[in-house]
């Protein structure tokens, strides 16, 4: 059994060891070990050369690490918190996702950028942001959030051992939340089925609980909660599926479209505000694939137009479970008007 | 440099008789981009421009042809190989490459330093990055961030600051607090220098000294061409709007290019017959220019959807077979 933290933790470790390239900076990585410890103890086995603090400034890191790549490094740079990657935000609209295509492909710049993300850690403001729409929103980006230890393993080595820029959403709520994973070194995991946690698998969504009523659509910390929401939704006779998005850029439909196939019912789940959210963009994409066997509109559960609350009012902002419960009874009790 | 002064005059030309959509002309700065670039090893050492470097490119041995790409919107970031040439494509977001410049030189410290510990030659001497900007750049926060980072990782990167006067219609005064972007290295423990940017001589030796010193390992260095921007920033611009045809002459003081003339011919490096062939040659190169500019046509439409990513997505290449679907059936 290992943590988020410790998954995440233990997957760079092993990067490090296998390509020489592969360089971890960002504010406090070093030493410290990150303020939510993923990078702990990396510089002292592997060098402060190839793990090493900056100064604190979230452009630098991300030019910097830009340059870095340019000269045929494979930088993991880490923002510490996601409200802290509006700062370097030039540098990854403008440059990380287009000097590839302005380059016509002679450069290439395999960053992936570490961004703590999403709330409920009742933290400071700007600690507690979700910013997947703005990432996915961006050309040349691709956007990925592990739900679990084994999803964190799996998908940040397949992250970055890409050639592509990567933005990799930690869902900093689940860094200590624990579970099994299954390690490159263990071989093939005998698990069956859907939650297969396979190392290989690293492409697309993931079906992380089966059922044939209505599937709930989610991504980061909200998977567990929406597994949570199955769990109860089963005691009353409702037997929900869970699709783990995993990959919020590219977006996954064939997965989704299989699913709602199937269950006929969907509703999004995310802590992003909710208009122009990637909840819009799932909903449309089920609806371009499923319009003539969905029996209701999709339905959105998520945070609110309004900027992320303090954490006193953290709870009433993220989707809780009753409020997936509701979103869940409205798709279930839709009548064609 | 008369083949860049003769091809940027013939850019502007180009764009009025509608060949070209636009053009950021470098008419007055022949001096410091030539010689700036002179004196770098390209084999090893990388350049990160502006859109404002026909000289740097000229001098790096890129092709013309490929260079004017970029202003006839047939790519952006130009049509030449970055990875081949060490020229990193056209930046259009001024500072927006001075940041990758630091990251691209720390990785030559990284790599010096790993083949030190390997006991391997390539330790002996660093690769430089350069990276251009202007006046108006320097008030980015990104060069702030850059000289930052430079100064405490001590990286082999030379600063070439061409400080031409005027940043669109704001001149150095408005811009600049104190006049110099030199003068803030100081803050940044970076030694810097300011040079005569319409002296050729001087700018070569000037970035040669910079460059030395940042491949022997001791840091970057910041280096202040004081130039003029005889021109408008860009063929969309009204100097008029913004200062007189008698301030332009006045402020512009000599220029670079009539500079090094007389120098060659006072010192015997040249005589007027060398310098007419040299300007012929020019006048050749830029209709040579003006006809492979012609001959380049449009971009096949699938590049846009091939250039994204090294790997492609399959909801990119949905879209791109939708579009291939969509056109052809137009």
């Amino acid at each position: 059994m290992l943590s988020l933290q410790g998954a995440l933790n233990l997957a760079l470790d092993e990067l490090l060891a296998e390509d020489p390239k592969v360089l971890i900076l960002g504010e406090d990585v070093g030493t410290l070990g990150g303020v939510f410890r993923v990078t702990s103890g990396l510089a002292a086995s592997h060098g402060a050369e190839r793990v090493f603090d900056t100064p604190l400034a979230e452009s630098g890191i991300l030019g910097m690490s830009i340059g870095l790549a340019m000269a045929g490094f494979r930088p993991v740079p880490e923002v510490q918190f996601d409200g802290f990657a509006y700062p370097a935000m030039n540098q990854i609209v403008t440059q990380l996702g287009r000097i590839h295509y302005r380059s016509r492909g002679a450069l290439r710049v395999p960053v992936t950028l570490r961004v703590p993300s999403f709330g409920g850690i009742r933290a400071p403001e700007h600690h507690g942001e979700s910013l997947e729409a703005v990432f996915a929103h961006v050309p040349g980006l691709k956007v990925v959030s592990p739900a679990d230890p084994q999803q964190g393993y799996t998908l940040l080595k397949a992250a970055v051992r890409m050639d592509d820029p990567v933005i990799f959403m930690e869902p900093k709520s689940r860094y200590w939340q624990k579970g099994e994973v299954v390690t490159e070194g263990a071989g093939s995991p005998t698990h069956d089925g859907a939650s297969s946690p396979s190392p290989q698998d690293v492409t697309g969504a993931r079906v992380a609980r089966e059922g044939r009523h209505l599937t709930l659509v989610a991504w980061g910390a909200m998977v567990a909660r929406c597994l949570q929401v199955a769990e109860l939704a089963a005691e009353d006779g409702i037997d929900v599926e869970v699709v783990d998005l995993r990959w919020l850029k590219p977006i996954d439909t064939e997965t989704l479209a299989r699913s709602v196939a199937k269950t006929r019912r969907a509703v999004v789940v995310h802590e992003a505000p909710l208009t122009a959210g990637l909840g819009a963009e799932v909903a449309q994409r089920i609806t371009e694939r499923c319009f003539g066997t969905l029996k209701a509109p999709v339905e959105r559960v998520t945070g609110f137009d309004v900027p992320y609350p303090s954490g006193d009012l953290e709870d009433e902002y993220i989707p809780n479970i009753d409020r997936i419960l509701f979103g869940i009874q409205r798709v279930l009790e839709y009548k064609r008007g | 440099m008369t083949a860049v002064r003769q091809l940027d005059l013939a850019a502007v030309a180009w764009q009025r008789q509608g060949i070209l959509p636009a053009y950021a002309p470098e008419l007055g700065q022949e001096a410091a981009q030539v010689a700036s670039a002179l004196a770098l090893d390209l084999s090893r050492d990388f350049a990160f421009p502006t859109y404002r470097e026909l000289g740097v490119a000229r001098a790096a041995g890129v092709d013309m042809v490929e260079y004017m790409s970029t202003h006839l919107a047939t790519w952006h970031g130009g049509f030449w190989d970055a990875a081949a040439t060490h020229v990193a494509p056209i930046q259009a977001v001024v500072a927006g490459s001075v940041l990758h410049a630091v990251g691209w030189a720390h990785g030559q410290t990284l790599q010096a330093r790993a083949a030190s510990a390997q006991s391997s030659p390539e330790a002996s001497a660093l690769g430089v990055a350069i990276t251009y900007l202007g006046d108006g750049a320097s008030s980015q926060g990104d060069v702030h961030e850059a000289m930052n980072f430079a100064g405490v990782f001590r990286a082999p990167v030379v600063f070439f600051v061409q400080n031409n006067g005027w940043a669109i219609s704001v001149p150095t005064e408005r811009q600049v607090a104190g006049g110099s972007v030199a003068a803030r290295g100081a803050g940044y423990s970076i030694p810097a220098l300011q040079v005569d940017g319409n002296d050729a001589a001087a700018v070569l030796e000037a970035t040669r000294r910079a460059v030395a010193h940042a491949r022997a390992g001791h840091g970057p260095v910041i280096v202040e061409a004081m130039t003029y921007r005889r021109g408008p920033h860009a063929t969309s611009d009204d100097p008029g709007r913004y200062r007189t045809l008698d301030e332009e002459r006045t402020d512009g003081g000599a220029d670079p290019l009539l500079r090094l003339r007389e120098r060659l011919l006072g010192e015997g490096i040249a005589d007027e017959a060398e310098l007419e062939a040299a300007d012929a040659a020019g006048a050749a190169e830029a209709e040579a220019v003006r006809e492979g500019v012609l001959a380049l046509g449009p971009r096949p439409g699938a590049e846009m959807f091939d250039l994204v990513f090294t790997e492609p997505t399959d909801e990119l290449l949905r879209q791109k077979a939708a579009w291939r679907e969509e056109s052809e059936h137009a």
